[in-house]
């Protein structure tokens, strides 16, 4: 929504009480609280920006799920599944469980063994500094860069849903957020990660309840949906995506199985250091693999939270929601639904709970940025180009520093973002510009020794350029989208994924070509780093119930079991 | 969760917030019985039940996790 069309609606979506009020401050100050008291274990770099790598598999699963589950992300999804239907629970099954298991059982001992304290940080051993280079200013810049567009984001729904003043929100979220992450590093922003987890859930989980109970249960919800929208189908998940035309997101399955599950979900949760620090926290390599595994089961679930409020909209609301694009003053956009349901179920004291979940994932979202920033700048940034020899001490004085820095640029973005409203869409797709291709990077230095320095750079470099040439001609151009997306009814999102998809293969390709044409590194040197030369502890004498492997065959199974019942 | 620094377990703080919204939100389902809010299904008192179970829940994380004094 625009901020014209913003400063149109004269009426809040919902009204707090007092106990509601008391709910939210409580939070502050409690996240407050934790942060200081957490101040006194953060004085290494290794407990600054790693935690001390001392978290448990539970403790770090949650935190790799939650650093993901942002409020942006639960008002957004809830409202492409009142567009899209249940499509939508795609980014949540194919476009996340596969990745998640890969990461845990396949690449995870490669990360943790080579002891690195960053993504970046594993290109510098693997390819050198080149690579690394490119790769942490573009992480550091563009996620500094989300941090503000979510701060504005997070403000402007709080203005439309609550009626709070935009700079208000901006301000009170920044500092708080500062505070707490400045104090305890990433032991603050674990922690708070890990209670926005339990908010969100029960803060959301009374209206898929109190829903499916309105609508008559799951049948009763599908008949609903058919009456009041008729001839269009919203509950099937793979059924429609025979044919781009057969389905409301103009989608095909080889743009869900290829361009989603192949592409750009592994680099978003294999390469995104955002999500990947937390698993790097774990205390040794048995809970680090256990995480994303843990987190997976929650992830499958994540769409009773997201997904079916959005269905349970188009079954019960009186009124039919439009995009944010043919708003008028007196509708409601698709990504209102979520605080709509809220209102609908939730009355004084649930609304506060359902507010501050909301609240907490923006916070924690944006804790999440600046605790991944602070460490890309200063282990892969400041320490190889600007001072390579200082104390540890000088190190973590400069994440601190870092932090309170990134959250002052971070809120300059988000007054930048309020003069130009499209700058939200063009950062989102910026961000996904560097994840497809780092991806084939990543895994092609673990599992292949011949890639090469200069293949790595140049295939990342090649890969990245790829992206955003496709997105900027497709822009410009839109007879290109049936060439470069197979289809000209292919929309926004489908549009995205052969996107990520044809930039990865360019990155692969020109990573194999370039490397078969230079001199590999020594397999000296590969040792901890590359599949092949590396020796992998061997799974400790545990019972079948503590393996990794055993859950991880247990999420698959019950990731099949989602899409065929769902089919 | 911490062998090392000897932190208070996260799930002690898990405990703390669900306890104390749970018990605001059940006082304020037990407050508005005779009179709920304009909500669907506001019959079905859900503040009571789901602020019940937050207590419970939190009750016993804090049992659970409570920090122990330790010679």
């Amino acid at each position: 929504m625009n901020h014209a069309l913003a400063m149109l609606i004269p009426e809040r979506l919902v009204r707090l009480s007092t106990v509601d009020l008391a709910i939210i401050a409580i939070y502050f100050f409690v996240v407050i609280c934790i942060g200081f008291y957490l101040k006194r274990f953060a004085q290494s770099g290794e407990d600054f920006f790693l935690a001390g790598r001392e978290m448990t598999a539970w403790v770090a699963g949650l935190s790799f799920l939650s650093a993901n589950l942002g409020s942006l992300e639960l008002l957004g999804w809830a409202g492409s599944s009142y567009q899209y239907g249940i499509l939508a629970a795609h980014w949540y099954w194919i476009g996340a469980i596969p990745a998640m298991l890969f990461l845990g059982i396949v690449m995870m001992p490669f990360y943790y063994i080579s002891r690195t304290h960053s993504v970046p940080g594993y290109l510098q051993l693997r390819y050198g500094k080149a690579t690394s280079g490119l790769s942490a200013v573009s992480f550091g810049f563009m996620t500094i860069l989300m941090s503000g567009v979510n701060m504005f984001a997070m403000a402007k729904v709080m203005q439309v849903v609550l009626g709070w003043n935009i700079h208000f929100s901006i301000w009170v979220s920044s500092l708080t957020v500062g505070i707490y992450v400045a104090s305890g590093g990433l032991f603050s922003a674990i922690f708070n990660e890990v209670l926005q987890f339990f908010l969100i859930w029960f803060g959301a989980l009374l209206i898929p309840i109190l829903g499916l109970i309105e609508a008559g249960g799951w049948n009763g919800l599908v008949a609903r949906i058919q009456h009041n929208f008729p001839g269009q189908n919203f509950t099937h998940a793979w059924s429609t995506l025979g044919r781009f035309e057969d389905n409301p997101m103009g989608m095909h399955w080889t743009g869900i199985v290829f361009g989603l599950g192949a592409v750009i979900s592994m680099g978003y949760w294999t390469t995104d250091f955002l999500v990947v620090q937390r698993v790097l926290s774990a205390r040794n390599l048995r809970s680090a693999k256990l995480a994303p595994i843990i987190g997976s089961f929650f992830k499958m679930a994540v769409p009773l939270i997201v997904i079916l409020p959005g269905l349970i909209g188009l079954a019960v609301l009186p009124e039919k929601l439009v995009p944010e694009s043919a708003l008028q003053p007196g509708q409601h956009s698709y990504n209102d639904v979520l605080p709509l349901m809220l209102a609908r179920y939730c009355g004084p004291g649930l609304m506060g709970l359902g507010v501050t979940a909301l609240v907490a994932g923006f916070m924690a979202g944006m804790a999440g940025n600046v605790s991944a920033f602070a460490t890309v700048w200063t282990y892969d940034i400041y320490r190889p180009y600007i001072r390579k020899t200082a104390t540890d001490q000088h190190y973590v004085s400069m994440g601190r520093w870092c932090t309170i820095i990134g959250l002052f640029i971070s809120i300059g973005t988000a007054y930048l973002a309020m003069g130009f409203a499209s700058i939200m869409d063009y950062v989102q797709a910026l961000f996904s510009f560097f994840i497809a291709p780092l991806f084939g990077t990543v895994l092609l230095g673990m599992l292949w020794k011949r890639a090469t320095p200069l293949g790595g750079f140049l295939g990342l470099l090649a890969g990245t350029l790829t992206a955003i040439g496709i997105f900027v001609s497709m822009k410009i151009d839109h007879d290109l989208v049936a060439v470069f997306a197979l289809s000209p009814l292919a929309k926004g999102l489908a549009q995205d994924m052969y996107q990520a998809l044809w930039s990865c293969l360019v990155c692969v390709l020109v990573t194999v070509g370039v490397s078969l044409a230079t001199t590999p590194k020594p397999a000296v040197e590969l040792t901890g780093l590359v599949y092949g030369v590396t020796p992998i502890p061997k799974e400790e004498n545990v019972p079948l119930l503590h393996k990794p492997i055993f859950w991880a065959g247990v999420a698959l199974a019950l990731f099949v079991i989602l899409q065929v019942i769902f089919w | 969760m911490s062998e090392k620094h000897h932190i208070i377990p996260v799930w002690f703080f898990v405990g703390l917030l669900l306890l104390t919204y749970g018990a605001l939100i059940l006082a304020s389902g037990i407050a508005e019985w005779q009179n709920p809010p304009p909500t669907v299904l506001a019959n079905l008192h859900a503040p009571v039940w789901w602020g019940s179970l937050m207590v419970v829940l939190g009750g016993a994380y804090i049992n659970a996790f409570r920090p122990r004094r330790t010679l």
